[in-house]
């Protein structure tokens, strides 16, 4: 495809190897500004690290608190009001500031130019400039939640939001606008750099599946996000100059609101799991020495969920008096979209079939992932079919469900590739026992947490409810139990990794002998990415001869 | 004046300083512009979309309504609109090919016509919003003259539609304004830096959009 020329060495201004830790990208000056200014997408990754992971125990406190609350029935701790704005807060920070931005953003922007043997993204200040748009966007929903709150859900429905709440909805609604413009910034970012900074030699079909991952997370990102900007248009120029196109006292119609916004809302359901499979493909084939099943299918099934995704939006409204018919459709539409996502499962499982597995942290965290993503899908399954989301429309069994997808799914993801990158992020290695540990408590923890909250939802418990009949209080008591072993497993992390960076042990360039030109350079890696250019040779994951499996018990 | 058109491809002795360091080329570099810019376009493309939809929702629902109220705008200078912001679409072409060939004063001219031209498009839409509100079509005014309620659904989206293509075509004068005078202070070199075709191609999606929304909000009144 690239008929680009690949400049050959380009030794201006670079000295030759052997000083590698002077050279580094994250040493080259360490002042603060420095890094503010910076337009090195690998410094731009750790400014998100640091931002999203601040965002991600602001939403943790909220969520702290919503189990606090619901550990008993009575509505003690908080206030209904108060309730209705800790909810909201939560969903907001961790949709738009945590799991939206976290692996596309993190991740993707160390790791994309670095797979593709790229010096830098093509436009390095637009993605500096997509962090601070993050971080103003951010600070917006942050002050909203400081001088009084919002109360509306994370979904902002009309006429509630635009009539009737007395809150900082525009005010949050601005905040995630803005944010709709990093997020933008970034997938165009990612999809000029992936067609035009390619390598000759790597094709499209041998671009690692983690870049095929963050590609069609790009597509969804751009494609979705301006509906999302046009509807929170739409709701604040109602709210605050009456031009109101959702008020029913003119003919408007509230339903259309949520057109448009499940619209991009649904897309991002996608947004928010797609990068994680690619993350979870490279651990995986890594950690089973695998060559990963079935290359091609997995690249068309990322692009079929991506594509598939934008048409099944109608199901978060089957309740709403939607057309009976386009019910059936999007139901229907719903269902084609598990085809896909079942294909990557089981080529996942294929891949590790008669692998060596280790089981390093990362690849715990992996194959979590491969069983909650499974458990979330399938009882996806369950709210695509009219009749069975009749009866669990908004109940708990829909927070078990997307929390699975997000959380179990997503965020395992994220620490998986947060350990497997952790050493050429760093240079560092961190504490394996402590993160198997953390790993495994992450798994329980969250299985605890959760699977309660789907036979709370079949027998009937409401989202959104701070006080509850008796009945319910065993289910929530375990749900509860289970956020405090989560909340450690989240924290554990934070503690090692910490520690690593100062007392860990430093990192050879390719601690988990895996494939991949990110493993070609040094940990950390130097400012420009590669000294030499990498080699590109044989298929991304040549991890044991084509056409037969590995033999020989390890490499060691 | 005519610029020697500098190497495309620079060796490696020769690199333009309009070339960042992270390309390989100045043909590498253009590409990713290029395609950044056209995919923001079809980002821009989405979020109108999604005011276009709820348009077409409403015009369904209310035919009647949305004709009475389309009625009122002003066709007059919207029409006279149209003509000034395809002209300058013109203008903007013509300074992308100047620049292309190094022809610096063309490209000043060019540029200086533009953004005459789109100042004039505000200054006549500004007078137009004066005249709207004279007449009290703004769909939270006591005296909103149509009585069907969707009229102020039609109301809510000329303000909303216009508005925001007004955004618009400000960031595009900015943007023209700060390339003409890097132009004049002749701070890049026209040939290898590729910002007046990314400024060309984003001031051609805001005259298309503009060719929608004038058959919309101006047109669709005096069909009947």
């Amino acid at each position: 495809m690239s008929d680009i020329p690949y400049r050959d060495v380009d030794v201006d201004g670079e000295k030759p190897g052997g000083r590698l830790m002077e050279e580094s990208y994250l040493g080259e000056r360490f002042s603060i500004w420095s890094w503010l200014t910076t337009t090195d997408h690998k410094r731009i990754g750790i400014l998100y690290l640091i931002s999203t992971t601040l965002f991600f125990f602001i939403g943790g406190a909220a969520a702290t608190m919503i189990r606090l609350e619901l550990f008993t029935p009575a509505g003690d701790l908080l206030t209904d009001d108060g309730y209705n704005k800790v909810f909201t807060l939560h969903g907001v920070v961790m949709v738009w500031f945590f799991l939206v931005p976290v692996i596309p953003s993190v991740l993707g922007n160390f790791l994309v130019p670095l797979m593709i043997g790229a010096k830098d993204l093509a436009f390095p200040r637009l993605n500096l400039l997509s962090w601070y748009l993050n971080i103003l966007g951010g600070t917006f929903a942050v002050w909203a939640m400081l001088s009084g709150g919002v109360d509306t859900g994370w979904t902002f429905y009309t006429p509630y939001s635009t009539a009737f709440a007395n809150t900082h909805v525009s005010l949050t609604a601005i905040g995630v606008f803005i944010s709709g413009f990093s997020t933008i910034a970034t997938g165009v970012n990612m999809i000029v750099t992936v067609h035009t900074m390619r390598p000759p030699g790597m094709g499209w079909f041998r671009m690692p599946l983690f870049v095929w991952a963050i590609y069609a997370t790009s597509l969804i990102m751009l494609l979705s996000t301006p509906v999302l900007a046009m509807v929170l248009t739409l709701l604040v120029t109602e709210r605050l100059l009456g031009l109101g196109i959702f008020d029913p006292n003119r003919g408007g119609d509230p339903i259309l609101f949520q057109h448009l916004f499940w619209f991009y809302s649904h897309p991002a359901v996608y947004i928010m799991i797609l990068p994680g499979m690619g993350v979870v493909t490279e651990v995986i084939t890594c950690f089973s020495r695998r060559r990963v099943f079935g290359y091609a299918a997995m690249v068309y099934a990322l692009l079929a969920i991506a594509v598939i995704g934008f048409f099944v939006w109608g199901h978060h409204m089957f309740t709403s008096g939607q057309s009976m018919y386009a019910s059936l459709t999007f139901s229907f539409l719903s269902f084609i979209v598990a085809v896909p996502s079942a294909i990557k499962v089981f080529n996942w499982i294929a891949t590790m079939y008669r692998g060596q597995i280790t089981f390093e942290a990362s690849m715990l965290y992996a194959m979590g992932f491969v069983g909650l993503f499974t458990m979330g899908g399938l009882t996806g399954l369950f709210l695509a079919s009219v009749p069975v989301d009749l009866h669990l429309h908004d109940t708990y069994f829909v927070v078990a469900h997307f929390h699975y997808i997000m959380v179990g799914g997503m965020v395992s993801a994220f620490f998986a590739g947060l350990h497997f990158w952790w050493p050429k992020i760093t240079g560092r290695l961190y504490p394996e026992t402590a993160a198997q540990i953390a790993a495994l408590l992450m798994f329980f923890g969250f299985n605890l947490t959760f699977f309660p909250q789907y036979i709370l939802g079949n027998i009937g418990m409401p989202r959104r409810y701070h006080a509850y009949p008796d009945a319910f209080q065993v289910w929530h008591v375990l749900s509860s139990a289970g956020a405090v072993i989560l909340a450690a497993a989240y924290l554990m992390p934070l503690g090692y990794l910490v520690w690593s960076l100062i007392w860990g042990k430093r990192a050879p360039s390719n601690p988990w002998r895996a494939s991949g030109l990110e493993w070609q350079t040094g940990s950390p890696p130097p400012k420009h990415n590669f000294l030499a250019n990498p080699k590109i040779e044989g298929s991304v994951y040549d991890y044991h001869p084509a056409q037969q499996p590995r033999r020989e018990p390890s490499d060691d | 004046m005519t610029e020697a058109a500098a190497p495309s491809t620079p060796g490696r002795a020769i690199r333009s300083p309009a070339l960042a360091s992270h390309f390989h080329d100045l043909r590498q570099q253009h590409a990713a512009a290029d395609l950044g810019l056209w995919i923001f376009l079809a980002t821009e493309i989405l979020f109108f979309g999604g005011l276009f939809a709820a348009y077409l929702v409403y015009a369904v629902l209310y035919p009647d309504g949305f004709l009475d109220a389309a009625a009122e705008t002003e066709i007059v200078i919207g029409t006279i609109n149209t003509a000034l912001l395809l002209t300058s679409g013109l203008t903007a072409a013509l300074a992308v090919k100047a620049a292309g060939a190094g022809m610096r004063r063309s490209v000043t001219m060019l540029i200086a016509v533009t953004i005459g031209l789109g100042l004039v498009f505000l200054g006549a839409k500004g007078y137009e919003y004066w005249l709207d509100l004279d007449h009290h079509l703004y769909p939270t005014s006591p005296e909103f003259p149509l009585a069907a309620p969707p009229a102020k659904l039609f109301w809510s989206l000329y303000w909303t539609m216009t508005g925001l293509h007004a955004i618009h075509i400000l960031v595009g004068l900015g943007t023209w304004g700060i390339i003409l005078f890097q132009t004049v202070r002749r701070s890049f070199s026209l040939t290898d830096n590729s910002r007046i075709r990314i400024a060309g191609l984003y001031w051609g999606f805001v005259d298309l959009m503009w060719l929608f929304i004038w058959p919309l909000l101006y047109l669709m009144g005096r069909a009947t």
